[in-house]
């Protein structure tokens, strides 16, 4: 069985999530979801000197969408709010392995919108023009 | 099964160009009949030759090609006429679609009729386009909006229709085919019912018209709305039928050119049916490619296109029955559906398995099909969907079950 979108690391992190589940007490919660297919991802993340210590996420929705939220939690570890500021969508694509085509793309940088807004509500900043359009 | 036989579905694929095309390497399996169909050569040569050789504005000119675009403007609707059975040929309404033929009657009918405290019913099984208007005219005019649910199969609850329907009721708007249940709806019993209180009657045959043989005075319906592009037409035409004494009576939809008698600067009169309700220059190419259609949907016979149809659903049916973990919604009885088949397969997610789908060069449909209440009242957040039409075949079924296999294996933990 051979899917040229579903790589294996693709349905390994969906099969297997990691950083999944509750933060105890996190410094901030974001949401979003993506109305057209439903998908949901919540990250909750706990910093320390303007970095990342720790990140968790929870979710519902399809494979791409809750295996890049996997993946940006593991990158977002350890990483300056600034750093994370300048991840972008060719960042997620490179996790992924693939372009997931124009009708799956908003699956893919779900995760990295709730992973922003994250950052923006901590440091109580407005959201961007490139974080809202990323969904 | 024997039916399969007597139509030759290799000659009518040959009609279709689109079939032709390799996706992802594959030969297309075009399993999304029911978002829309696709059109034969004839539809295609036919809006063409309206462009190349007789393109003008209708009911105006006073030269050769706009009387020839008006010929074949008004040979489309007499057509149309005669294919749903209408009395009079003025009964048919020319609108983009089935969505705005609902809501011209929301709008024109709904707005002098329907009051405070009154009642409109609808079913949970409508699609959005048969839903939002009337929720918008209900919030206008203070009234409110029921809806007859289903039971456990998908059909409509008989209890509920006799108990939603009343003297409060103006009018009950229903499928006559469920775009994601497939149920065909018993329209003619419900009708009776509506009408025994005085109510009106809407259906909308988006999904049936391109299906099966349909009757307007058998049904005995108000109103009947539905889309060419699902119908082998081209996007952007669909029909409002209305029977002639309410078309007279209401007002106007849309104001301007085309629908008038006279205009002054104090105010208009207005245009007989069925022109009252076509302000502005109409989709000329969109009705003679409709009338293109019409001609081929005839020319193959409905009842046949019901029984390939038929015959295809079933064996799809039974095949995606033994896929295991796969779970089929609407009724399981099919002298009670369409050709559309909801599904869920374990717990991928319906986009998931539409992209695996997709690289097998199969297009289905997934999401909540623009019938969330339906959706909520399932309680799925979205399902998978494979509608068929008259040119699809058992060997493509097959191909779209080895794709289901493999998704499954790919996804199993």
């Amino acid at each position: 069985m051979s899917s040229d979108i579903y790589k294996d690391i693709i349905l390994d992190y969906y099969r297997n999530p990691r950083n999944f589940g509750e933060l105890p007490n996190p410094d901030v919660r974001a949401k979003d979801s993506n109305p057209l297919c439903g998908d949901i991802i919540e990250m909750q993340l706990k910093i320390n000197d303007g970095k990342v210590e720790d990140i968790r996420f929870q979710g519902k929705g399809c494979a791409i969408s809750q295996a890049a939220a996997s993946m940006l939690t593991e990158v977002a570890k350890g990483k300056s709010l600034d750093e994370i500021k300048a991840v972008g969508k060719p960042d997620v694509l490179e996790l992924l392995g693939i372009d997931p085509g124009p009708t799956r793309i908003k699956c893919a940088l779900l995760g990295l919108k709730v992973l922003k807004l994250g950052v923006y509500l901590y440091l109580g900043q407005a959201v961007t023009e490139e974080v809202k359009q990323l969904v | 099964m024997e039916k399969l036989a007597t139509i030759n579905i290799p000659r009518i694929r040959e009609d279709f160009p689109v079939l032709k095309r390799q996706v992802n390497g594959k030969p297309l399996i075009y399993f999304d009949n029911a978002a829309t169909s696709q059109k034969p050569e004839v539809v295609i040569e036919t809006t063409d030759r309206y462009y190349r050789e007789y393109n003008a504005n209708i009911h105006r000119g006073i030269h050769k090609l706009a009387e020839e675009a008006t010929l074949a403007h008004e040979e489309a609707r007499e057509k149309i006429a005669k294919f749903i059975n209408a009395r009079h040929t003025e009964e048919i309404i020319f609108t983009r679609n089935a969505t705005e033929a609902i809501n011209l009657v929301a709008y024109a009918w709904g707005r002098a009729n329907v009051g405070k405290g009154e009642k409109i019913v609808l079913t949970i099984m409508e699609h959005h386009s048969n839903i939002v208007p009337w929720q918008l005219l209900a919030q206008e005019r203070g009234a409110r909006v029921e809806y007859v649910k289903i039971d456990e199969e998908g059909m409509l609850r008989q209890d509920e229709v006799l108990e939603l329907i009343d003297e409060k009721t103006k009018i009950v708007c229903m499928t006559q085919a469920s775009n994601v249940l497939g149920t065909v709806n018993p329209v003619r019993d419900i009708g009776r019912v509506a009408h025994r209180f005085g109510a009106m009657f809407l259906v909308d045959a988006a999904q049936s018209v391109p299906h099966m043989r349909v009757d307007v005075r058998d049904i005995d319906c108000d109103f009947f709305a539905f889309s060419g592009h699902k119908m082998m037409g081209p996007t952007g035409i669909g029909v409002l039928y209305g029977k002639i004494e309410h078309l007279q009576n209401m007002p106007p939809f849309l104001g301007g050119g085309e629908m008038i008698r006279e205009v002054h600067t104090t105010g208009a009169s207005w245009k007989d049916i069925p022109y009252k309700y076509e302000a502005g220059t109409p989709n000329i190419v969109g009705a003679i490619g409709l009338g293109a259609a019409v001609d081929y949907l005839r020319g193959i016979g409905m009842e046949s296109v019901h029984d390939h149809e038929r015959a295809i659903t079933s064996y799809a049916m039974k095949r995606m029955s033994e896929v295991k973990d796969l779970v089929m919604y609407g009724p399981g009885d099919i002298a009670r559906r369409v050709g559309v088949v909801s599904f869920n397969l374990g717990d991928i997610h319906a986009h998931d398995l539409a992209s695996i789908l997709d690289e097998e060069g199969i297009a289905i449909r997934s999401g909540h099909h623009c019938a969330q209440p339906l959706m909520e009242f399932l309680k799925v957040p979205a399902t998978s969907r494979a509608s068929f039409y008259i040119y699809n075949t058992k060997e493509e079924v097959d191909v779209f079950i080895n794709a289901l296999e493999k998704a499954r294996k790919l996804f199993a933990r």
